[in-house]
């Protein structure tokens, strides 16, 4: 501290200085109108509000400078009620600020530490309580008590069992099979190869008999994102080229990150980009990642055609889709 | 009968039934201080009122529902397509409830205001010191609602079940996903079975509208209670001590002031309301797994987390059949969890470091405390940075750059930047200081010239008021701690390493360029 230094002396609170109001009884009165007129502009907001919401239909739109068309009734609404509440507020502070007293009050603070009597009591009464209970020197109470408290919080964990399902294998798994014929989406349409022009990406998702009520959970993991390339364009090792139909290629469209669909193919470079997290696959090296924060690959769906023509998946997918899990086991 | 006499006449019949007397005498009297920065929480707690009148106003219309529907409302574009309940009911409020729309934007506004005012009001009370003894259990619910904020936000916006909110949730429970062990079952569990499922609406519609707002209610009065009961902090001045408080009574000035500010933050909140659109939810689409915008991105409070999961490095580990994600779970939960942890726990950090146990009232000028300043403005940097990568697409497009350099330049950035901050604003603090020694010193540069006798220009100084001179140095200026590494009988003290590190952070603590003695000053008359 400095305590030996002897510091510049506090020269006390500065003297009050008086308002204008303070003083002048007109401009007491000046202000008590200042204040009037902001509550009646306040007033005024709430009428807007009232002609926007019973007059102004809500399919009039206005052009207003440098916001454009704006919807007239939202726009009265809004501005009413927040005219009326505004004025409501500068009025009220103004009043204080013209007219309430102004002058600086000084309350004094007390230390929060008790005197030491009575903090010793004080220590001394938790401190009988304590040993009154037998806390310290029954160890089998506290330990039971301990156990049995321990054990308590369990039921709560246990009666949130039913919040749902044990996942079991379900994550690793996807409704493609062998032989499932991929469809458009929309549309739900089996498609050719002829279908797909070199360049052009499609969405897939797996055939199935009751389209109408395809579950989200499904399209979750299903989602399926065709792209074709000329066939010498591809850098594959020979199973993989194996796995491609005609120059088309098919990696699951859900992020191998965090599950976000990767939505963003650039065709000049041929990397599928994830919107989320900027993860970023080279199609044309089975989806390897070149940039951004996912660890794996997109997982690559073997597809042919059958005798139609039409595309199918030749295998399932041979790891889990999307996000990783603790349980996953690939590598 | 006037004003007074009623009013006299209601504070009869309250205590003639309370006996409240004694107590609300005492507390009209109350003294609060001015000053612009006790506004932030001032604003916080109006917008949670806000947040309250709003959100109960949407509830009367939202149906916290994933079941399908085909949309048949006025929105043409979405005609014929389905859709969950929650959105559908969510169009409803904007296109056919009448102020539907202008409701939803004050509470989206709403929670943008609440969180920045609570962060505003987080800095105001660290870089002041104001967290100090006393007040350390108030810095904790503190903390402790600004998680609750952003947890609070995060679900709120997820609700309409929109293309980009969906997304949001599909990260969420990317996250539960990659927690080792059990990450797959809490997953299952949350969602009611496989992503999305038709559960996790409702259920984080009932945790949004009640659980949490019931936890912010209990926080908020408790923080209010502790405020009200110790009094508020003031900032150092002639007259102010640590022994008292300075400002206006609660009755009249200080009521007519506070209830106008809350009326001044909900009129501004309206005002942005009706000019601003946000979250313009048609605009997306209802959510589906398959599908994405491009430019997804949170609020802005959840934007530094996005930021860090976008530049975690792609490291995973594969080992015994398992996979644990360190690129989810070092930027989803590691870091934000030091951080949080370090936060909470800094009162307590600084005070065992400087040694001091005493009660403080009176805040501290940042540059009076250059290493808390530095390491508040080292851990703002660290976020800025990481909300810039979060923003990294849309900078990306907006200023024609590569997404892949931004990347770069934030991870490098990320662990460049903020040290370097550190040591920046601890200079800067110390330069500070002395241009405050010089001020007392030499006084204030008046702009005029004067030309001596012998043709030398100097420039004229005036002194600066005593009351100025009093602010300028009646901060404390302690002196590092001293911990020995032997005791008195020459006896090494035990945990050597601790108390080696607990000086060292002592030491670099009490930095300061000495402040002006009243010796100083007399010193400096007499030539």
């Amino acid at each position: 501290m400095s305590n030996e230094i002897e510091a510049i002396k506090d020269p006390g609170l500065p003297a009050h200085v008086h308002r204008k109001a303070d003083t002048d009884p007109a401009a007491a009165d000046r202000a008590e109108r200042q204040v009037a007129t902001l509550f009646g502009i306040s007033a005024l907001g709430t009428v807007l509000l009232i002609v926007s919401y019973i007059f102004v239909p809500d399919d009039l739109f206005i052009f207003i400078p440098v916001m454009g068309n704006q919807n007239a009734h939202q726009l009265g609404l809004g501005l009413g009620m927040a005219i009326s509440l505004f004025f409501i507020g500068m009025g009220a502070i103004h009043w204080a600020k013209t007219l309430m007293p102004d002058t600086e009050v000084v309350a004094q603070r007390h230390e929060f530490r008790s005197p030491d009597s009575d903090r010793k009591e004080f220590v001394e009464a938790v401190k009988s309580g304590a040993s009154a209970s037998g806390l310290g020197r029954r160890s089998l109470i506290k330990r039971s008590l301990g156990a049995a408290l321990g054990l308590s919080a369990l039921s709560p964990l246990l009666l949130l069992r039913d919040l749902g399902p044990l996942p079991g294998k379900e994550l690793e798994k996807t409704t493609w099979k062998s032989g499932t014929y991929l469809v458009t989406d929309p549309g739900n349409r089996r498609i050719k190869s002829s279908d797909l022009e070199v360049g052009a990406v499609a969405q897939v998702l797996p055939e199935i008999e009751d389209p109408e009520h395809r579950k989200l959970s499904d399209i979750a993991k299903d989602a399926v994102l065709l792209i074709r390339l000329r066939p010498q364009e591809f850098n594959l090792e020979a199973d993989r080229l194996a796995m491609t139909h005609d120059g088309i290629i098919a990696f699951s469209k859900i992020c191998s990150h965090m599950g976000c669909a990767v939505a963003l193919y650039e065709q000049q470079t041929k990397h599928l980009l994830c919107p989320c997290h900027q993860s970023t696959f080279d199609v044309t090296r089975a989806a390897k990642v070149i940039f951004g924060p996912s660890a794996r690959p997109l997982p690559q769906l073997d597809i042919t055609i059958d005798g139609e023509g039409y595309l199918v998946a030749r295998k399932p997918f041979s790891e889990p889709v999307g996000p990783s899990f603790w349980e996953r086991n690939s590598q | 009968m006037t004003v007074e006499t009623q009013l006299g006449n209601v504070a009869n019949y309250v205590d003639e039934r309370t006996g409240a007397a004694a107590w609300m005498k005492k507390n009209l009297q109350k003294v609060f201080p001015d000053h612009w920065s006790f506004l932030l929480g001032e604003v916080a707690l109006y917008s949670f009122v806000i947040l309250l009148l709003s959100g109960t106003f949407l509830t009367f219309w939202f149906d916290p529902s994933q079941r399908e529907v085909i949309y048949e409302g006025s929105y043409e574009p979405l005609e014929g397509i389905k859709m969950s309940a929650a959105y559908a009911s969510t169009l409803h409020i904007s296109f056919e409830v009448r102020g539907g729309l202008l409701m939803r934007q004050i509470h989206h506004w709403a929670a943008l205001i609440f969180m920045a005012a609570i962060v505003a009001h987080l800095m105001r009370v660290f870089f002041t010191g104001a967290f100090r003894k006393p007040r350390e259990g108030n810095w904790i619910i503190g903390i402790g609602l600004l998680t609750l904020g952003i947890v609070e936000g995060f679900l709120g916006y997820s609700l309409p079940d929109d293309l980009l909110s969906g997304t949001g949730i599909r990260i969420a429970e990317a996250i539960i996903q990659a927690l080792p062990v059990v990450g797959s079952y809490l997953a299952y569990f949350a969602f009611g079975g496989a992503f999305p499922g038709e559960a996790f609406i409702p259920r984080i519609y009932i945790v949004h509208v009640l659980l949490l707002p019931g936890a912010f209610l209990a926080l908020i009065t408790a923080h209010l209670m502790m405020v009200w009961y110790q009094k508020h902090t003031q900032y150092p001045g002639p007259g102010r001590t640590e022994k008292n408080v300075v400002g206006y009574p609660l009755m009249p000035t200080y009521m007519a002031k506070a209830g106008g500010f809350f009326f001044i933050v909900f009129g501004v909140t309206a005002f942005l309301a009706a000019v601003a659109s946000i979250n313009p939810i048609w605009l997306y689409g209802p959510y589906t797994p398959g599908q994405i915008s491009a430019g997804s991105q949170p609020d802005w409070y959840m934007g530094w987390l996005d930021g860090l999961v976008r530049m975690a490095p792609p490291i995973e580990t594969h080992a015994f059949g398992h996979t644990i994600s360190w690129n989810i779970l070092i930027p989803g939960l590691i870091i934000p969890g030091i951080l949080f942890t370090g936060m909470a726990l800094y009162p307590f950090i600084e005070s065992w470091i400087t040694g001091d146990k005493r009660e403080h009232h009176l805040l501290d000028r940042p540059r009076n405390a250059p290493n808390r300043t530095a390491l508040g403005v080292m851990s703002l940097t660290f976020v800025m940075v990481t909300l810039i990568n979060g923003g990294n697409d849309i900078i990306a497009t907006h200023f024609d750059l590569s997404i892949n350099q931004i990347m770069w330049g934030t991870r490098f950035g990320v662990l460049i930047l903020p040290p370097l901050a550190f040591i920046i604003t601890k200079r800067l603090c110390l330069s500070l200081q002395r241009a405050d020694r010089e001020l007392v010193l030499h006084g204030r540069e008046t702009g005029t010239l004067l030309r001596l006798p012998h043709g030398e220009f100097v420039e004229v100084h005036e002194p600066i008021s005593p009351e100025k001179a009093y602010l300028l140095t009646s901060h404390e200026q302690a002196p590092p701690l001293e911990l020995p590494a032997v005791d008195g009988r020459g006896v090494k003290r035990a945990g050597a390493l601790r108390n080696k590190l607990r000086a060292r952070m002592s030491i670099a603590n009490a930095e300061q360029i000495t402040k002006v003695s009243a010796d100083d000053l007399k010193e400096i008359e007499h030539h």
